[in-house]
């Protein structure tokens, strides 16, 4: 019989070694479901996860779609580190993305220096200001933030759809539902020739570095540790958990709000009905496979970046399906929360009965 | 009779759009009574639709569709089941897990069902009864899974309060410690609860992809597995408010697809935002009275459960 027995403290190398067993055991169940498909897994392995990083270009683009996972990721391992279950940053990345695109609609002749900035600004308050709601519902009558985020991603994506099939539609674009393009003087520039690496991948390194700091070096860091570890303790001091949560939730809201700015003012250029292929939920994952710690969301990012890239190649390359990238990022989470067991649990085999009369 | 009749295709739609929410909820209100928390249900839903849809297409048999989607909830449920039960993985991240996996499992799957039509579910159709002016076609004149929603309402209702099972998995959900002590194997009860909202939120699925728009698209539960979560809150765990919950929410799903024809001039877009928004008001008007929200929830709800020996 196998049994789990608890372990006297957490084991801090199984912390690090599970990820890395979560992804070998993706990998492993990727050989099955390709050959479900009748492809050729190794083929179809090599296709998804190493043809698409093979060139220089391929890297940048792996670079481009990490810059919002890490933005988010960051964010989000905040505050799941107290216990605060933002999993609306998708609707907080949509209205970044209306609030800074929505000045360089606004100011579409604008030649000014200030109109990035300005629009980096506001993608960052609009998204904190979105987070915000349920960030003062939960503390004002306690409204779980899981449940209203998440309905607010639902309104967020409405919102923009709207704005794009009506108001803000392309007075030129012939009906299609989309923007205007931004002017020159709203784009992110580009930081290396020849690919769409833009200028948002270094503010996602700053925000991995000021994350770093915050965590490990201020007070409202160890604040969200001990809130996150004891629960109970933290229930006594309502206060702090109050501060928390507002923290946690704007933080969270205001980086995807970058995060979605930086997507309409990098690879895409104007306002679409759809911003996101799902960066907010994937980050959620991110997250937890960066061990909500900074250093760790960055790798991790690179990771789920690459089942975006890889997905998309596979899909020209072998014609698997483009669901098949959401399928790997919800095995990839199964097997690293069954892996985490290891960290608090050690794998005991026998009854306990018997390993009491045994030599061990 | 002349004014009234168009109260039956009103009423009929708003069944038609409460029947998965009821579905989805009453099996999660179930599970939460256990002691467990699955925030997977949309993931469950998903996943209960595209089978459903998959066997029907294929067989021709709504019947076995019906099977399949309530056996392919059961399933996603039982995998959330051994990630929290088994090997005490935290609920909340595997329950979002379940949703992630499901949303790109389902999508899958349905790939190669999208364009399919199938026959919606045939209404029950009582000679005689069912063509009772207004009264025969709301009483005698829907699918069967309808007729199930109710059935499954009165009897979740029934056997939490009064029968022993039902007062054993109260137990479980309330004080696992206790119950355990008392001889209750709480795994394989919260188990049984979690794959048995696993089936009723695959059943939901089922309702949408086989009678409500039969036919699969992808993301097609568009977030009701999430409002069902809201409604057991708002339903503060009792069967008998949460249909009443659901069928609220019904209305209000109709009340946006026909507010084009009562003539208001609101973008759809925006009339599509109400269902999202009501779940937040109702959250927060539910949420005030937080010693309701304390008395009725389950008191180990999310908890894992390691026995001591």
């Amino acid at each position: 019989m196998v049994r789990l027995e608890p372990r006297q403290q957490h084991s801090q190398a199984m912390v690090y070694l599970s990820p890395v067993l979560a992804i070998i055991f993706t990998l492993l169940s990727g050989l099955v479901i390709f050959s479900l498909f009748g492809k050729n897994p190794v083929t179809a392995l090599y296709t998804f996860f190493v043809l698409p990083i093979s060139t220089v270009y391929g890297l940048t683009e792996l670079l481009v779609k990490a810059t919002p996972l890490i933005l988010i990721g960051i964010g989000l391992s905040i505050g799941f580190r107290a216990n605060v279950w933002n999993i609306g940053a998708e609707g907080q990345l949509t209205i970044g993305a209306i609030f800074g695109g929505g000045l360089a609609i606004w100011f579409h002749d604008s030649e000014s220096m200030f109109l990035l900035p300005a629009m980096l600004i506001a993608g960052i308050i609009g998204g904190g200001l979105y987070a915000g709601i349920p960030a003062l519902l939960r503390t004002r009558w306690g409204v779980n933030e899981i449940l209203t985020s998440l309905m607010l991603t639902y309104v967020a994506t409405l919102l923009l759809s709207f704005l794009v099939t009506g108001p803000w539609r392309d007075p030129a674009g012939y009906n299609f539902p989309e923007s205007r393009t931004f002017p020159d003087a709203g784009m992110l520039p580009i930081i290396m020739d020849e690919s769409r690496l833009h200028f948002g991948a270094i503010l996602a390194l700053l925000a991995v570095i000021t994350g770093w700091i915050l965590m490990a070096r201020s007070v409202i860091g160890f604040q969200l540790k001990v809130v996150g570890l004891a629960p109970a303790a933290a229930k006594h001091v309502g206060f702090i958990h109050n501060k928390l949560i507002w923290f946690s939730l704007l933080v969270g809201g205001g980086l995807a709000g970058l995060a979605g700015v930086g997507e309409v003012a990098g690879p895409i250029g104007q306002l679409l009905p759809s911003v996101s292929p799902g960066y907010g939920f994937t980050a959620i994952i991110v997250a937890f496979l960066g061990r909500l710690h900074p250093v760790g969301v960055v790798f991790a990012g690179l990771v789920m970046a690459l089942t975006y890239i890889g997905g998309e190649t596979a899909q020209i390359e072998i014609g698997t399906p483009a669901a098949v990238t959401g399928l790997f990022q919800g095995i990839l989470l199964f097997f690293l929360l069954a892996s985490d067991v290891l960290t608090t649990y050690r794998v005991r085999f026998g009854s306990p009965v018997a390993e009491r009369g045994g030599s061990s | 009779m002349n004014g009234i009749e168009w109260i039956v295709p009103l009423v009929m739609t708003v069944i038609t759009a409460s029947t998965p929410l009821l579905f989805a909820a009453l099996g999660e209100l179930v599970t939460e009574k256990s002691g467990v928390l699955n925030l997977g249900v949309e993931g469950m839903m998903l996943v209960g639709a595209v089978s459903a849809f998959a066997v029907a297409s294929s067989t021709g048999s709504g019947t076995l569709g019906i099977m399949a989607g309530a056996a392919g909830g059961a399933l996603m449920a039982l995998v959330f089941g051994f990630l929290t039960l088994t090997l005490l993985a935290n609920q909340v991240a595997t329950g979002l897990a379940l949703t992630i996996f499901g949303v790109g499992f389902s999508a899958l799957i349905g790939a190669s069902f999208v364009g399919f039509a199938i026959e919606p579910l045939p209404p029950l159709n009582l000679p005689g009864l069912s063509d009772i002016p207004i009264v025969g076609p709301l009483l005698f004149g829907q699918d069967f899974l309808v007729y199930l929603s109710f059935a499954a309402v009165i009897g979740v209702a029934w056997f939490l309060k009064h029968s022993h099972s039902g007062m054993v998995l109260r137990a479980v959900g309330e004080s696992h410690d206790s119950a355990h002590a008392i001889g209750y194997n709480v795994i394989g009860i919260r188990y049984l609860a979690t794959m048995f909202g696993g089936a009723m939120s695959g059943l939901g699925g089922a309702y949408l992809s086989l009678s409500y728009t039969p036919m699969w698209a992808e993301g097609m539960t568009s977030g009701r597995g999430w409002i069902a979560l809201a409604l057991v809150v708002f339903a503060t765990w009792r069967p008998g408010r949460l249909m009443l919950g659901a069928y609220m929410f019904g209305g209000i799903t109709i009340l946006q697809l026909n507010a084009q024809g009562l003539g208001m001039d609101v973008p759809s877009q925006l009339m599509s935002m109400l269902p999202y928004l009501a779940t937040i008001v109702v959250l927060v008007l539910i949420s005030r009275d937080q010693t309701r929200i304390r008395l009725n929830a389950p008191a180990s709800m999310g908890q894992p459960f390691r026995p001591a020996h």
